[in-house]
């Protein structure tokens, strides 16, 4: 049997359900670590647990942008596992968007002012608002509710969620650190897999047949 | 003399001030030559190389040269001085440093009739610097400051932490301390201080002149583009710590607010 259809035979038998787990314990575990002052958290808790768990809400988003290339490439399908990774997904940006406004912003007005009016703010958050209505249809009911069709147009919101996610990262920075272009290039790499060579060059041929004739 | 000025002065705006703990201080810095986290500094600088250490001293000066740090210090008043630190991103911490003034430096190689400006570099070891070999910013990091700014009493050179000599990632052996600046301005590791007519380039402000003004004074009221810099977080008091209002010149404007007289802060940030 070849690697990639021994990998779908495990893919067939381990379920997505750990995932969840995993994600809440490491959620858990890095406040525990925090409020505790443990490791990395000792000094300045706040700014790191904002920064771990935006990392790992980046990093699970774009896991899940994976998911389709490691198909199309090698055969092996994880599909299966895409909605908890991205649910998982949201639940870091959620605890990463709790901790700016609980623990380091500190006040209504003051999250309300960084949303306005700190760009980076803006668009992290702007690629938290769009998480909501993906995070609500992350269901089977859903599926079924709007269509396949509708449903997988909604989900390609993921695409430009990710990118303000990266650009996020990117915007907050001094200096050039490697860890935000190197998403960057990750994210930009992943999308630019997907644009479909076949189809834009179909289109410009009957765009240029219907010119000329 | 300006030691007792200084002295008078900085106990006035010292009155509260709980030094954070050593551990603070020496495990949550920005020092880009050994990386961009907070916790690079102590992980890498333990391979930087402070002794022997030559401190050149040029420009406008009646004695240039090269001076071991030891003779550059020698004959001195040391003391300890407990100053707010304010950092441009918004957080800060109390530190109790050991140093010297910064004037008194100044004197003895002797300032000549001209010179404005002060103009200071951070030392380059590639091989020691991970950060450095990475170019996360352009090295050497050069800082530069007003004549008046760097003769101020509150002005040091500062050699330890605690009374310990100065650990590595805090900027060893000698670093600047600007206790009315953002923290960046108080450059690292100093190998040349040169004095000079005209202002000097600085290492932030080449980077993005638009967020890192030449003066960088702590002020509430003039936001970093990215960021508001009205209140800030004192490090070490864990999750639950409350944002304070951060204070005109970082709490020394009594001190300080004449070297600005009649200067439009928000244009000169």
């Amino acid at each position: 049997m070849t690697l990639p259809a021994r990998i779908n035979g495990w893919v067939r038998v381990v379920p997505a359900w750990p995932i969840y787990i995993l994600a809440v314990v490491n959620l858990l575990w890095e406040f525990w670590l925090a409020l505790n002052g443990l490791r990395q958290y000792a000094v300045e808790p706040i700014n790191v647990l904002e920064r771990q768990y935006g990392e790992i809400a980046l990093i699970m988003l774009i896991a899940g942008l994976f998911i389709t290339p490691i198909r199309n490439w090698t055969g092996v399908n994880l599909v299966k596992y895409r909605r908890a990774i991205g649910l998982s997904a949201f639940l870091f940006v959620l605890a990463h968007f709790l901790v700016f406004a609980v623990l380091d912003v500190q006040s209504v007005s003051r999250v309300v002012t960084e949303v306005i009016k700190r760009p980076y703010v803006t668009v992290g958050f702007a690629a938290f608002v769009l998480l909501i209505p993906l995070a609500v249809t992350s269901n089977n009911r859903s599926i079924r509710k709007l269509g396949p069709v509708r449903w997988r147009k909604l989900h390609m919101l993921t695409y430009p969620i990710v990118v303000l996610s990266g650009l996020h990262y990117i915007w907050l920075v001094k200096g050039w650190p490697i860890e935000p272009f190197a998403y960057m290039a990750v994210i930009l790499a992943l999308l630019f897999v997907r644009i479909k060579w076949t189809g834009i060059r179909d289109y410009l041929a009957k765009r240029d047949a219907s010119a000329s004739s | 003399g300006l030691g007792a000025i200084a002295v008078a002065g900085g106990a006035r705006a010292q009155d509260a001030l709980v030094p954070n703990s050593f551990e603070d201080i020496t495990t949550y810095n920005n020092f880009y030559e050994f990386g961009t986290g907070k916790t690079d500094p102590v992980q890498n600088a333990s391979a930087m190389v402070v002794d022997p250490w030559t401190v050149t001293i040029d420009g406008m000066v009646d004695n240039p040269g090269e001076y071991a740090l030891a003779d550059l210090l020698d004959g001195l008043e040391t003391e300890e001085r407990i100053y707010r630190f304010r950092c441009v991103e918004a957080w800060s911490m109390v530190v109790p440093w050991n140093g010297v003034e910064l004037a008194d430096i100044l004197d003895k190689v002797g300032v000549q009739d001209g010179a404005q400006y002060v103009a200071f570099e951070t030392v380059v070891q590639p091989e020691n610097m991970p950060g450095v070999r990475r170019n996360v910013i352009d090295f050497p990091y050069v800082e530069g400051l007003r004549l008046e700014e760097a003769r101020h009493p509150l002005t040091m050179m500062a050699t330890g932490i605690y009374g310990e000599p100065m650990p590595k990632q805090n900027g060893a052996p000698m670093r600047l301390v600007v206790p009315w600046k953002y923290g960046f301005k108080s450059i690292k590791s100093i190998v040349r201080i040169t004095l000079t007519d005209t202002q000097p380039p600085t290492t932030w402000n080449n980077i993005n002149a638009r967020e890192y003004g030449f003066y960088s004074n702590v002020n509430p009221t003039v936001d970093h583009p990215r960021w508001s810099q009205a209140t800030e977080r004192l490090i070490g008091g864990g999750l639950f710590s409350s944002r304070q209002d951060t204070l005109m010149f970082n709490g020394y404007e009594e001190e300080v607010a004449s070297l600005y007289e009649g200067m439009d802060l928000t244009a000169n940030y």
